[in-house]
């Protein structure tokens, strides 16, 4: 017999109005299905109280009206929702592209990051151009997607010292991660291509082009078919 | 108090850096999207009170060194959070009351003479379209408030038709003391407290910090002790609620605001409590302050007792 996912769930407080649910330990496919059914769970059935969800890799974070429950009663509610989780149909993935434009001025760190791992710059395009990568979760600013499934041979740490301002669209490694900033912000992955598309679009009824759980390849483009996308 | 129709306010100069806010827009983490909001929201919905707006209605924060704006047409403003040193025309104004701007008359801020954020009300609110159900402004990435952006020299606002019937009202005295400036910060432990020793937790408690220069909406650096963590353990990204305190490998501690990210890979020592947050918005670069922990339930009745005051009807006088 399965164990009961709320034995597998571990909660800790985050502040006097967030609790933590711990559904794994590490950055494992089950881990991210479960954080994606009890999203799905509290935000088909929300829990009167609850402001705001962060999911993330392993964990979500449960935002709420501190006046008017206590840790111990949302964790309550939450274990109710914890035992139907089996019950959640997750929908079928939906297959989105990127087209990026690697190396040059749009990938400033391709060269560098190529010779740190003894390849050359098109092995590296190749390697992050052929894999299939998940969503995990959107978080650090709208529309930022943690990425998984970053070839092995690719894992790089951050640079040691984060860039100032990274240009929207950017596409970077950091550890085994690989990801786009929607927005020009500061920034410590190594970047080694852009993307045209617009990642976080106010005007548009789906905000974030990108969504947990979405799958997700890299398309190799010219810096002339980047230039006509980008006009577009 | 019929609403005249096309009531402005010109920005004359917009101070050092001054956003449209309201209290924020909660709901949308799953997007990375993170709630702004005023940084001081005790002074931001005591304001809107004076002026007779929903206490959730959009203002205008101003950050150290405040603007001038002209009213075209007239305006009952308040002021309130730090003192600005406010003139109308030339003439001091006071802070926590309502104030009636003639047609044509000027507000003068200066340079704070307390804590970093003062706050103009407006009556019938400042008029912006709205992202994902609030006014709010994020600098980082452009969206929400006026143009995403801090206000600038010749832009021009619009304020809505009021809603309610007005009277004159001021925030009694003795009752802003609640609010007043602290140098504690009290907080709770955080979800990652156990990854320091009782020797880090006890220095973090007992050290002085100060703001750094490089502070913002989105977080609070501090200097000072560094918060040395027992192992380098493997963190693994997830959520982080307003006020958290994390603690970078080595690092200093860097208080998590407003504007922040939604999500961080850095481990929390603790976490601001949510009666002190509005304190922390009104930090200045180079002020001094200590963080004291207290227990979950202390710091649920001192949030329960701040509603309280806020709620009681001794706050306003009229």
């Amino acid at each position: 017999m399965a164990t009961p996912p709320a034995e597998g769930a571990r909660f800790r407080p985050a502040s006097d109005r967030s609790l933590l649910v711990y559904l794994g330990e590490r950055i494992a496919l089950d881990a991210h299905e479960r954080v994606r059914r009890l999203l799905l769970l509290l935000e088909a059935e929300p829990v009167a109280g609850v402001r705001n969800l962060h999911p993330a890799y392993c964990s979500l974070l449960v935002d709420f009206d501190a006046l008017r429950m206590s840790h111990a009663e949302l964790e309550a509610i939450l274990r109710g929702y914890l035992d139907r989780l089996d019950d959640v149909t997750l929908p079928a993935p939906r297959e989105l592209e990127i087209p990026t434009c690697y190396g040059g001025e749009f990938g400033p760190d391709l060269n560098e990051l190529a010779a740190l791992h003894g390849m050359t710059p098109d092995r590296v395009i190749e390697l992050h151009a052929s894999a299939g990568y998940l969503v995990y979760f959107l978080g650090f600013v709208p529309g930022f997607a943690y990425l998984g499934g970053l070839p092995g041979a690719l894992a790089t740490p951050r640079l040691a010292a984060p860039r100032r301002s990274v240009p929207a669209g950017s596409v970077g490694i950091a550890g085994d991660q690989t990801g786009v900033y929607p927005f020009a912000t500061p920034g410590g992955w190594r970047l080694i291509g852009r993307t045209p598309i617009r990642m976080f679009r106010p005007d548009r009824g789906n905000m974030s082009f990108l969504s947990i759980g979405d799958r997700v390849r890299f398309t190799p483009i010219s810096a002339a078919r980047f230039a006509e996308l980008d006009n577009r | 108090m019929s609403a005249i129709p096309g009531r402005t306010i010109q920005v004359q100069a917009p101070g050092l850096l001054t956003t449209v806010q309201d209290l924020g827009r909660d709901g949308f983490g799953a997007i990375g999207v993170s709630p702004s909001g005023a940084a001081d929201p005790i002074a931001l919905r005591l304001g809107n009170r004076l002026v007779a707006n929903a206490e959730n209605a959009a203002g205008l924060e101003m950050t150290l060194t405040g603007g001038t704006f002209v009213f075209p047409e007239g305006a009952i403003l308040a002021l309130t959070g730090s003192d600005f040193g406010a003139t109308l025309d030339g003439g001091a104004v006071k802070m926590w009351t309502s104030i009636e701007a003639r047609p044509g008359q000027t507000l003068c801020l200066g340079g704070t003479r307390s804590g970093a954020r003062c706050y103009l009300c407006v009556r019938g609110r400042i008029e912006v379209t709205p992202f994902l159900g609030s006014a709010s402004t994020h600098l980082l990435t452009g969206l929400g408030g006026f143009e995403g952006r801090a206000l600038r020299k010749g832009d021009v606002l619009h304020v809505g038709p009021a809603a309610s019937p007005f009277r004159q009202r001021a925030i009694a005295a003795e009752a802003t003391r609640h609010f007043s400036l602290r140098s504690v910060l009290r907080f709770t432990r955080g979800p990652q407290a156990d990854w320091f020793s009782e020797a880090a937790m006890r220095s973090f408690s007992e050290s002085t910090y100060r703001v750094g220069e490089q502070s913002n909406r989105m977080g609070l650096r501090l200097e000072g002790a560094p918060v040395p963590q027992i192992s380098g353990r493997p963190m693994i990204t997830e959520g982080v609620s307003l006020g958290a305190i994390q603690a970078p490998p080595g690092g200093l501690p860097i208080i998590l605001f407003v504007d922040q990210q939604t999500t961080g890979g850095y481990p929390k020592i603790g976490n601001v409590i949510s009666a002190d947050l509005h304190r922390v918005g009104q930090l200045r670069p180079r002020d001094e302050i200590r963080f004291e922990q207290v227990t979950w339930e202390a710091a649920r009745s001192l949030l329960v007792e701040q509603e309280r005051t806020l709620g009681s009807g001794e706050l306003l006088a009229e």
